[in-house]
C-alpha cells in the first residue's frame, strides 16, 4: 500500500487552504475512521480491502452509466432520442442490461476448451481491474505508489492480449479464432505506438511514477496557463498517438475490428452469452477507462485544476471531469467514423503512427534539452520542434494511395 | 490537409448531437405506444361487419348469404344463417366466426359481398395470451358501426353510402308502383307495371 496512504495522515498540511485540504482529505479520512480500532497488519488489509472496493464499485458503476451515456449520445448524433423506456428517461437501462445479461443462460459450446473458456473472461477482467491501481485519482489518492508505475500499467494492459486469444482459441469456433487472431494482429501493432507515446512523457517529466509525472505538470504559466503536458509539441503529438493507439487497444470504433459485428458475427465473443459476455464488455470498458485514466495523468495533468483560482475544487473531482471529457472524446469518435479495414489499420500503425512517435522521441529529446533556452531561442526551439512531426505527416508515402483507391486484386 | 476529413466528420456528428437537443424536428421516432400516427386510407387489416343504426347484432347489414364464406381463400369464415321457429330464414347471421389467425387480410370477402356488410379494419394490435379462441372474432366483436367505418375509409365509405342510397332509391321506385306523377312523366316501358297494382311483395334488396 501507498507509504503516504497508509499512514494516518496529519490533520492539516501547513500552508494549504483549510476547506480544500479537508475536501481533499475527506476519502482518506472516512477510510481511516472506518479501520481506526483494528490494529497493524489487519488495518493495513482492510485498509487495501476497502481501497480495492472503492475503485472496484466506482468503475463499475461509472461502466454501467457510460452504457447509458453512450448509447444516448450515439442516439442524439443520429437524431435519435436513445433508449428511454426504463426508469426515468431511460435511468435504469444498465440495471436491466444487467438483470438481463445474469439470467440469461450460460452456454458453452461442446467442442470448447471448457476451462479457457471460463478463464478468458475472468483473466481480462482480472487484468483489466490491476491496471486501476497505479493511477493517481486525487492529490492523496493513488492506491499503490509504484517507481516504475507507467510501466507496470502497460505491461499488465498488454496482457489483456492474452485473454482476448484464450478466449478466441477454447471456443472452437473458426469466427472466433480468426477474430481473436486479427484482435491480437491490432493489439500488437498498435502495443507499439501506445508506448512510444508516451515517453516523451517520461522524457518530460523525468519519472516513471504516476505521481512524480502529476507532480511535475503542476504550476502555472504566468499563472494562467497550466504545465500540462499536452501543452507542449512533443506532449501533443504524444497525445494524438497515445488516443489512437488507445483507440486501437481498447477495441474501440473505428479499430473494432475484433468484434466487427457485420462481419465476423461477434468476434471472439461469438460463443459467449449471458454474464461472461457481459464480463467481456464490462473488460473493455475497463480497459476504456484504464486508458483514459492514464492519458489524463500523462498528458491532461492529471488531478490539477486548470487555473489557479479554481484550486478550491478537490484534485479527485478535476480527475473525474478530465476523465469525462476523454470518455465522451471516446464516444464521440465512435459515433463519426467508419471502421477501418484490417490492411488499413495495420498500415495506419507501422507506416504512420510508429514513425511519427519516432520522430516525437527525438523531438522531446530536443524540446527537453533546449528548456532553458530564452528570448528569440524560444523561437528556434518551437520552429525546431513544429518542423519535426511534420516532416512525417507530409512525407510522400509510397503506397499510400493504395489505401484509398479501389483494391486491386492480383491471383496467381 | 492530413486529417481534415476527420475533423470535417466530427463536426458533422457534433452539429447533430447539438442540434437533435433544441430542434424537435429533428427527432423524427415515433414513440409508439404513446404516440401513434395516422395509419394511411387505404391500410387495410382483417375484415368487420358494419351494422347501421345503434343496435350492433340487429343492424348488421350481413344478410348471412354465404358468399364471403365460399369465396374466403383461407377458409377463415364461418357462418351459419339465423332462422326463425318456423325456420325459415331471418337474412341474419346466427353465427359469423372470422379466425384472424388464418386471415390474410386479402379483402376478398368485402370484394364479393353484394350488400356492403364487410369491410376491412384497420386493426393491428392483436397480440393476445392465447393463440386459438382469443384470435377467434365472433358476431359481437365484429360488428362495429357505419360511423366507425367512415373514420377509417371516409372516400370509401362515402361511395358506398352512394351506392346504398342509389340502390334503396330505385327499390322505392318500385315499391311505390301507383305513384301518380310518375304515370304521366314517363308513359314508357317502367309505366307498364303500374296499370296492373296487384302484384306480390317486391323482390328484396
Amino acid at each position: 500500500m501507498s507509504a503516504s496512504v497508509s499512514v494516518l495522515l496529519p490533520p492539516l498540511a501547513a500552508g494549504q487552504v483549510g476547506d480544500s485540504a479537508l475536501l481533499e482529505r475527506l476519502p482518506l479520512m472516512a477510510r481511516d475512521l472506518l479501520t481506526a480500532g483494528l490494529s497493524e497488519p489487519w488495518r493495513w488489509l482492510a485498509n487495501s480491502l476497502i481501497t480495492i472496493g472503492a475503485v472496484i464499485v466506482i468503475f463499475a458503476s461509472l461502466f454501467a452509466l457510460l452504457t447509458l451515456v453512450e448509447r444516448k449520445v450515439l442516439g442524439r448524433v443520429q437524431n435519435r432520442p436513445g433508449p428511454n423506456r426504463t426508469g426515468w428517461g431511460g435511468i435504469l437501462q444498465p440495471l436491466a442490461d444487467g438483470i438481463k445479461m445474469l439470467t440469461k443462460e450460460d452456454i458453452v459450446p461442446r467442442s470448447a476448451d471448457r476451462l479457457l473458456h471460463f478463464l478468458a473472461p475472468v483473466t481480462l477482467l482480472a487484468l483489466s481491474v490491476i491496471t486501476f491501481a497505479v493511477i493517481p485519482y486525487g492529490r492523496h489518492l493513488v492506491p499503490v505508489e509504484l517507481d516504475a508505475a507507467v510501466l507496470y500499467f502497460f505491461a499488465a494492459g498488454a496482457a489483456t492480449e492474452l485473454a482476448i486469444f484464450m478466449a478466441g482459441w477454447s471456443s472452437h469456433n473458426k469466427y472466433s479464432l480468426l477474430a481473436a487472431m486479427r484482435a491480437l494482429a491490432q493489439l500488437i501493432s498498435y502495443e507499439l505506438p501506445l508506448l512510444l507515446a508516451f515517453v516523451p512523457v517520461i522524457m518530460l517529466a523525468g519519472s516513471l511514477s504516476t505521481t512524480a509525472i502529476v507532480a511535475a505538470q503542476g504550476g502555472w504559466l504566468w499563472n494562467f496557463i497550466p504545465q500540462w503536458h499536452v501543452l507542449t509539441p512533443p506532449g501533443f503529438a504524444g497525445f494524438v498517438i497515445f488516443m489512437v493507439a488507445a483507440l486501437a487497444e481498447s477495441n474501440r470504433s473505428p479499430f473494432d475490428l475484433p468484434e466487427a459485428e457485420s462481419e465476423l458475427i461477434a468476434g471472439h465473443l461469438t460463443e459467449y452469452s449471458g454474464f461472461k459476455y457481459a464480463l467481456f464488455f464490462m473488460a473493455e470498458y475497463f480497459g476504456m477507462c484504464a486508458l483514459s485514466g492514464m492519458a489524463v495523468t500523462l498528458f491532461l495533468g492529471g488531478w490539477q485544476a486548470p487555473l489557479p483560482v479554481l484550486e478550491f475544487v478537490p484534485s479527485y473531482l478535476w480527475f473525474a471531469a478530465k476523465l469525462l471529457l476523454v470518455l465522451l472524446g471516446f464516444i464521440w469518435i465512435r459515433a463519426t467514423f467508419p471502421r477501418l479495414r484490417i490492411d488499413q489499420l495495420t498500415r495506419l500503425a507501422w507506416k504512420f503512427l510508429v514513425p511519427l512517435a519516432l520522430i516525437n522521441l527525438g523531438t522531446a529529446a530536443f524540446w527537453s534539452l533546449t528548456h532553458d533556452w530564452a528570448g528569440p531561442m524560444q523561437l528556434v526551439r518551437w520552429g525546431g520542434v513544429s518542423l519535426a512531426p511534420s516532416s512525417d505527416v507530409r512525407r510522400p508515402r509510397p503506397g499510400h494511395q493504395r489505401g484509398i483507391a479501389p483494391r486491386t486484386y492480383r491471383y496467381a | 490537409m492530413l486529417g481534415s476529413g476527420l475533423i470535417q466528420g466530427l463536426a458533422v456528428t457534433a452539429k447533430n448531437f447539438v442540434k437533435s437537443f433544441h430542434d424537435p424536428a429533428r427527432l423524427v421516432t415515433v414513440e409508439y405506444p404513446e404516440q401513434k400516427t395516422k395509419l394511411p386510407e387505404n391500410y387495410r387489416n382483417f375484415p368487420f361487419l358494419v351494422y347501421d343504426g345503434d343496435q350492433a347484432i340487429d343492424g348488421l347489414r350481413c344478410v348471412a348469404c354465404k358468399i364471403c364464406e365460399a369465396e374466403c381463400p383461407p377458409q377463415c369464415i364461418y357462418i351459419i344463417p339465423d332462422r326463425d321457429e318456423k325456420g325459415r330464414p331471418t337474412k341474419k347471421p346466427k353465427v359469423f366466426d372470422l379466425d384472424i389467425s388464418v386471415c390474410m387480410s386479402c379483402q376478398i370477402c368485402v370484394e364479393v359481398c353484394p350488400f356492403d356488410a364487410i369491410k376491412m379494419d384497420q386493426h393491428f394490435e392483436i397480440a393476445t395470451a392465447e393463440r386459438f379462441n382469443a384470435l377467434l372474432l365472433h358476431r359481437e366483436d365484429l360488428a362495429k358501426s357505419d360511423a366507425y367505418f367512415h373514420t377509417l375509409h371516409p372516400t370509401e365509405a362515402a361511395q358506398v353510402d352512394a351506392v346504398l342510397a342509389e340502390a334503396k332509391r330505385r327499390t322505392e321506385a318500385k315499391a311505390r308502383p301507383a305513384a301518380p306523377a310518375a304515370v304521366p312523366a314517363t308513359p314508357t316501358a317502367p309505366a307498364a307495371p303500374a296499370a296492373k297494382p296487384p302484384e306480390p311483395p317486391p323482390p328484396a334488396v
